[in-house]
């Protein structure tokens, strides 16, 4: 049975979804409760594990913002910068309320977005 | 490590153990929130971009329950898309996947009370490991005394994926196709929201650190090492981040 015939099925994507989708993300997260039942809560390999899971947050915070998906695309790279600028900034200036800093953020986008659509 | 950051709830002061499903409750009470809120959005996106690939509701929902976190769902719906074969696509997204190891590693010490927690219990909470629910967790998990803390993430996870299930299904069948500035917006709300929670949740100089170099370390491994590029950004900078720090707090000891 080749690919072509499979991808017809109704139920092909469903093994997609739960092969290629929840066993290729759950397994990591099993995975983690296995490596990690054995750490102190206040030792330095933890400390460590905690470093290596924020930079990869990190991570991918920069890759959405820099390498967006979709019509966020489309938008310049420094407006997005920007924005996310603006709207960090706007969090530490609100005493670190997340909800200023990301509709500060969207505000910005929005304004510049509107404001590049009537000039070009 | 118990102390209450809210005083006003006395029964966080007594020593009576307070019972599992109390704590379950209390967890999705505390689920209704502006991270809950914000994650919605970002799904209601989601389902705009599934519905316009050409994706089922049926499909759509499976794999927003099943996979539960964003980035991975997005690469998953890429793949189904575009014809990708079984295995090409499992590796695809087990790459965008790695990050909830070390996530997972990390909650590990806080949920688990050793000699009573089963590991059961653990597999099943580590289903709700995904960004915003371990920001969270990672954030107000210590406030709480132990015995609490599991019930307590999955009351909070279970309420959470069981709402954004739910919005992302009505939005699937209510949107037809988002106007191009309001879906461009609801993409940029994860990644200002994981910025601005993260950092909010970081403890030690150590965690702000490994973030700084996170951000700038992912672009550079995209580009040069595409694939396992998180992965590297997240050893990389976080073992950077990690040894710096030491030699500032002990020198070379």
């Amino acid at each position: 049975m080749t690919d072509v015939l499979l991808a017809e099925t109704w139920w092909w994507p469903f093994v997609m979804i739960i092969v290629a989708g929840w066993l290729a993300t759950d397994v990591w997260r099993w995975l983690g409760v296995f490596a990690g039942g054995r750490l102190r809560e206040d030792g330095e390999l933890l400390i460590w594990v905690r470093c290596v899971a924020t930079a990869l947050v990190a991570g991918v915070i920069s890759k959405l913002i820099l390498f967006p998906q979709g019509v966020l695309a489309d938008t310049p790279i420094w407006l997005r910068l920007a924005a996310t600028g603006v709207g960090f900034a706007a969090f530490f200036a609100a005493r670190q309320r997340v909800v200023v800093g990301v509709l500060s953020a969207e505000a910005f986008l929005l304004c510049g977005w509107l404001a590049l659509d009537k000039l070009g | 490590m118990t102390v209450p950051e809210r005083p006003e709830r006395p029964e966080l002061l007594t020593d009576t153990p307070v019972p599992g499903r109390i704590w379950m409750l209390r967890g999705a009470r505390a689920a209704i929130s502006i991270p809950a809120l914000i994650l919605t959005a970002a799904f209601v996106g989601y389902a705009g971009l599934a519905r316009e690939t050409g994706l089922t509701l049926a499909e759509t929902l499976a794999m927003t329950g099943l996979v539960w976190a964003l980035p991975s769902v997005v690469v998953l719906t890429g793949a189904l898309s575009s014809g990708m074969g079984l295995l090409p696509a499992g590796i695809a997204v087990a790459l965008a996947s790695v990050r909830l190891m070390p996530m997972t590693m990390a909650l590990m010490p806080l949920i688990k009370v050793p000699g009573k927690t089963r590991n059961w219990q653990l597999l099943i909470a580590s289903h709700f490991v995904a960004v915003t629910a371990w920001v969270y967790a990672m954030k107000h998990l210590p406030d709480l005394p132990k015995e609490g803390r599991l019930p307590f993430f999955v009351g909070f996870g279970g309420s959470v994926s069981s709402f954004v299930f739910c919005m992302t299904a009505i939005a699937y069948l209510l949107v037809e196709r988002l106007p191009d500035i309001v879906a461009g917006a609801l993409f940029l709300l994860t990644p200002v929201y994981f910025l601005c929670s993260l950092w909010g949740a970081s403890r030690l100089n150590a965690d702000r650190v490994a973030m700084i170099a996170g951000l700038a370390l992912g672009p550079l491994f995209f580009i040069y090492f595409p694939g396992l590029d998180l992965l590297w950004t997240g050893l990389v900078g976080g073992t950077l981040a990690y040894v710096g720090t030491r030699l500032y707090r002990r020198g070379l000891t």
